[in-house]
């Protein structure tokens, strides 16, 4: 990232009050009253409050913060979707927050489109037309814009969904319809306000890779608003953090780990807090494979095993309930045997959890095993899913796969 | 006991005011009410009986079979509706009120338009504007709680005995679902979707046209038929006044004692009313 990039887009001084007395209010901020004062005596909400940083061209630039803290309030100002109160948003080198009604339309329809959390389809066109629906507004032709809208919907991988509608489409593929729709309009700017918060976590980490695949072909500057610190490290190349709508920090996603400006800013990235706040039940696999004591035998175990490489299972009876793990070195001792039943080679003095358990309470039990937690019900001791070693220590620690790699050796050689 | 306010002679000078200082306005109205009801009433009798018969029946069953209306499928969805229409209407004719079913349907058309004309643009408006819902809200309220008779007495005064303020009645009395389900309709298209029309640039023509009226169409359409149900319902009413039609009939029968007029011509609008229905919900839901 060289800093010698031309600034896109430059705010300055940006505040934003909601309410009817803005005048007193804005005033009041700058005498340095506080945001909840303000509140009291204006009925006035503090949106953004004085906010000054710099885009550059080809960035991606991620904003953060808690509910509330201004995200959204700060995007909409740069097209205007807020109006703000006081300050400038200076795109390439004219002042959007002087632009007239005209200029501010044009600048919407060409230079800066918006992907949103709802999506904000239309549910009675089709995804092509979704997808074009950018170039109507601006008066193009039907042709040219389906030929563009097409274009944009191949980039987002929805070749040959054209003429479904958007209640046809999963959540994931409607959001690639919104991308396709901010895309068509071939725009300088993206602005995405937690445009892949309300998908799954696996589509919402396919979504961030194709979105980094499209920035390595289109370059655009992108103003990306997530909660999700993994999100902003993954796919940001400066990452703004806001609070009660001041932008307390900004920086590089290692600039903002290694030197936290402020408490806040630490505590927002620092995860021992999600120790005590992961549990058991988020991080299983559910549903895991078990082998079943009254009916597999040591060929039928030795065969699962391998159909999912592991070389370990945990084993359950009739009624689903956990009696322990067996380890294929075992079963294959007994297949030789002759023996029949697994029920000799159960390893029964193995740790298990319940759902609630916390990643906290779960770690001191890991050390010295080196298989999966099994995750049990609290009443019947059924059989609910796995969690394994590797998931456990990457909640609890902030270090690198490599590291987690390492670890794992280390906990091995116990 | 002597009257304190003499509230019903000011309402009545004021209307005189009214009446004479815009004659010229009333007349007009007049003119172009009665002219469209006789012209389309002329219109539909010239049309042999039999051929609007299966236009209507073909209308009520493409409405249902849509475009599968050559389908197993179509004629299965289509075919008792369309049953319904030509036993219906023949019973109309074969009772000898053919005549009078097609002056009611023409009063029920023109009142239809005229109350769409200003509803739905009412509705637009109240939807957009907060201040504009806060004024029509309550005349809304007033109107539909109001007994339908009262609307006579201002259209009797400004227009003659007739069609026409046979009309104007209907068209007050049905005319606030007109305008409840286009705000209403309005109202409820999703936030965002707006949002992102402003966020591409759409102008606010834009945002009504391609976004809003779309969306709140299905809403709009139900406000139709039951414009339109209310406006049939207003027929024997209106007949009071000089409407003709199947109200008229029924009318007369009350009047004369006669069961088997009125009866007979009470059903005739029964048909009419479920055949206008049945079609506009099959409209709608499209
Ligand atoms: N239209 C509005 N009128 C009044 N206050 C508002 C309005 N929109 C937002 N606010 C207030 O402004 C502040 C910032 O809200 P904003 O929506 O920008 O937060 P956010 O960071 O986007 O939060 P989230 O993560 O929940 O989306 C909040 O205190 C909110 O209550
Ligand atoms: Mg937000």
């Amino acid at each position: 990232m060289s800093d010698n990039r031309k600034t896109k887009i430059k705010v300055e001084d940006l505040t934003l009050i909601f309410g009817k007395r803005k005048q007193e209010a804005l005033k009041m901020l700058e005498q340095g009253v506080s945001k909840e004062e303000i509140l009291k005596k204006t009925k006035c909400t503090v949106g953004v409050n004085r906010a000054s940083f710099e885009i550059k061209e080809g960035e991606v630039f991620v904003i953060m913060g808690l509910s509330g803290s201004g995200k959204s309030t700060l995007i909409r100002c740069l097209n205007r979707l807020n109006e703000p109160t006081a300050g400038k948003v200076i795109f390439d080198d004219h002042d959007i927050t002087r632009e007239t009604n005209k200029e501010l339309l044009e600048t919407r329809r060409t230079e800066m489109s918006m992907v949103f959390q709802k999506f904000g389809l239309l549910p009675h066109r089709t995804i092509l037309e979704n997808a074009g629906f950018g170039l109507e507004l601006r008066g193009e032709e039907k042709a040219a814009r389906d030929e563009r809208a097409k274009t944009a919907l191949e980039t987002v991988g929805l070749k040959g969904y054209e003429a479904q509608y958007p209640a046809e489409l999963s959540g994931g593929m409607q959001q690639r319809v919104g991308l396709a729709r901010a895309l068509a309009n071939d725009p300088e700017v993206l602005l995405m306000d937690e445009a892949f918060s309300a998908l799954d976590p696996l589509i919402k980490s396919d979504m961030q890779d194709e979105l980094l695949e499209i920035q390595d072909k289109l370059h655009k500057t992108i103003v990306f608003i997530t909660h999700d610190l993994d999100e902003a490290i993954k796919i940001g190349d400066r990452i703004a953090i806001m609070k009660d709508g001041v932008v307390e920090q900004i920086g590089t996603a290692e600039d903002i780990l290694t030197n936290p400006a402020s408490e806040y800013v630490e505590a927002f990235v620092e995860k021992v807090d999600r120790k005590t706040i992961i549990t058991a039940e988020t991080l299983m696999f559910k549903k895991h494979t078990a082998l079943e004591v009254h009916k597999d035998g040591p060929k039928g175990a030795v065969r699962k095993m391998r159909s999912i490489a592991v070389d370990q299972l945990p084993v359950v009876d009739e009624h689903k309930k956990f009696l322990g793990h067996v380890w294929l070195q075992d079963v294959l001792e007994l297949e030789k045997e002759q023996g029949k039943s697994l029920e000799k080679v159960i390893n029964t003095n193995v740790p298990s959890v319940y759902k609630h358990y916390t990643v906290e309470e779960m770690l001191p039990l890991i050390t010295g095993i080196r298989h999966p937690l099994a995750v049990i019900e609290e009443e019947t001791g059924k059989f609910l899913g796995l969690v394994t070693q590797t998931s456990l220590i990457i909640e609890a620690t902030r270090f690198e796969k490599k590291e987690v790699i390492k670890l794992k050796e280390q906990a091995n050689e116990l | 006991m002597d009257k304190l306010i003499d509230l019903g002679k000011y309402i009545e000078q004021g209307i005189n005011v009214l009446e004479e200082s815009l004659s010229g306005l009333w007349g007009a109205i007049d003119d172009v009410i009665s002219w469209t009801v006789e012209f389309l009433n002329d219109t539909f009798l010239a049309i042999p009986f039999i051929v609007i018969i299966a236009l209507v029946t073909f209308g009520a069953y493409y409405a249902n079979a849509g475009k599968k209306a050559f389908k197993k499928e179509g004629i299965k969805k289509g075919v008792s509706l369309a049953l319904f229409v030509v036993l219906g209407l023949l019973l109309i004719w074969a009772m000898g009120y053919w005549k009078e079913a097609i002056q009611t349907t023409t009063l029920v058309i023109v009142a239809t338009i005229i109350a769409l004309l200003f509803g739905i643009p009412l509705g637009i408006w109240a939807a957009r504007s907060n201040t504009a819902n806060a004024i029509i809200r309550p005349i809304l309220d007033l109107m539909q709680t109001m007994p339908a008779f009262v609307y006579l007495i201002p259209a009797i005064f400004f227009f003659s005995v007739g069609n026409t303020p046979g009309v104007i009645a209907t068209v007050i009395f049905s005319l606030p679902p007109a305008v409840r389900l286009t705000s209403l309709g309005i109202r409820n298209v999703p936030e965002d979707v707006i949002e992102a029309g402003h966020a591409f640039g759409a102008t606010d023509k834009q945002i009504l046209f391609k976004i809003q009226l779309p969306l709140a169409k299905t809403t709009i359409l139900a406000g139709i038929n039951q414009v339109i149900l209310l406006a049939l319902s207003m027929v024997v009413i209106a007949s009071m006044v000089g409407a003709k039609g199947l109200g008229a009939i029924v009318y007369q029968g009350i009047q004369q004692n006669d069961i088997a007029k009125g009866f007979e011509s009470g059903l005739g609008i029964v048909v009419l009313a479920i055949i206008l229905d049945r079609i506009t919900q099959a409209v709608a839901k499209k």
